[in-house]
């Protein structure tokens, strides 16, 4: 279960990335973020994202039209 | 804001901003915000008219002239947006209106919300000293928390930069 959700949906590049940065800064190391985002290009961008910084994308999941991410503060 | 636990091997980036209407103000900003949430650490040098996006007050336009390539979705299709239409009085004016009202409605985000972003996640903005002189602006025109440089501060950074961009 995540601590925190981020409602990303609507959002476009590179909101959805911007905004889960911020929502990250806010949290303590172990704790899970989802994120819920509508735009398609989020999925190759999330994994990116958590590559690049040491948070680890605990799942990456899509339901129609919208995409889940579940990511673990390094 | 730097992760300081990745302080060991951090990543750095320079851009060279040399464009100031709303469509290149986009590529700088989008890349520059994002590298910053990757715990890049993040130089933007404002030069020529790309010092107008550092100016308190952006009132950001573009035009159709010379974008030989640009389409607007349009009823469904795609509208391509000839020299020609430049021409017409108040043309600029309503193309910038209708792409800031369809960046809107796509969740794009906008130059003000970007470059709000920059500041908020440590990016380094350097106003070129020598295109406030040039085009008579001072640094009372500009945002604060910004430093004013030459090419030489710019080379020192992009000496030590992993990526330097020219946009």
């Amino acid at each position: 279960m995540a601590d925190q959700t981020l409602n990303a949906q609507g959002l476009n590049c590179p909101l959805p990335i911007l905004r889960a940065k911020k929502a990250l800064k806010g949290m303590s190391a172990g704790q899970i973020l989802e994120v819920q985002a509508t735009d398609p290009g989020s999925v190759a961008d999330f994994a990116a994202f958590c590559n690049q910084t040491g948070n680890e994308l605990l799942a990456s999941t899509t339901e129609g039209d919208l995409y889940k991410f579940e990511i673990k503060k390094k | 804001m730097l992760d300081t636990g990745q302080l060991d091997n951090a990543k750095s980036m320079s851009i060279i901003v040399t464009k100031g209407t709303l469509d290149w103000a986009y590529p700088p900003f989008i890349l520059g915000t994002t590298a910053a949430a990757m715990d890049v650490e993040v130089t933007m040098f404002f030069t020529f008219y790309g010092l107008v996006l550092l100016k308190k007050d952006l009132d950001l336009g573009f035009s159709t002239l010379g974008n030989a390539a640009m389409e607007m979705p349009m009823m469904g299709g795609h509208m391509k947006m000839p020299n020609m239409v430049s021409m017409l009085p108040g043309a600029g004016a309503m193309a910038g209106k209708m792409m800031k009202n369809l960046m809107a409605k796509k969740g794009v985000a906008s130059i003000e919300e970007l470059r709000e972003a920059a500041i908020e996640s440590d990016v380094r903005m350097i106003a070129c000293q020598m295109t406030l002189d040039l085009f008579e602006y001072s640094k009372d025109d500009m945002i604060d928390g910004i430093e004013l440089g030459g090419a030489a501060t710019y080379m020192e950074t992009a000496l030590k930069s992993d990526i330097n961009l020219f946009i």
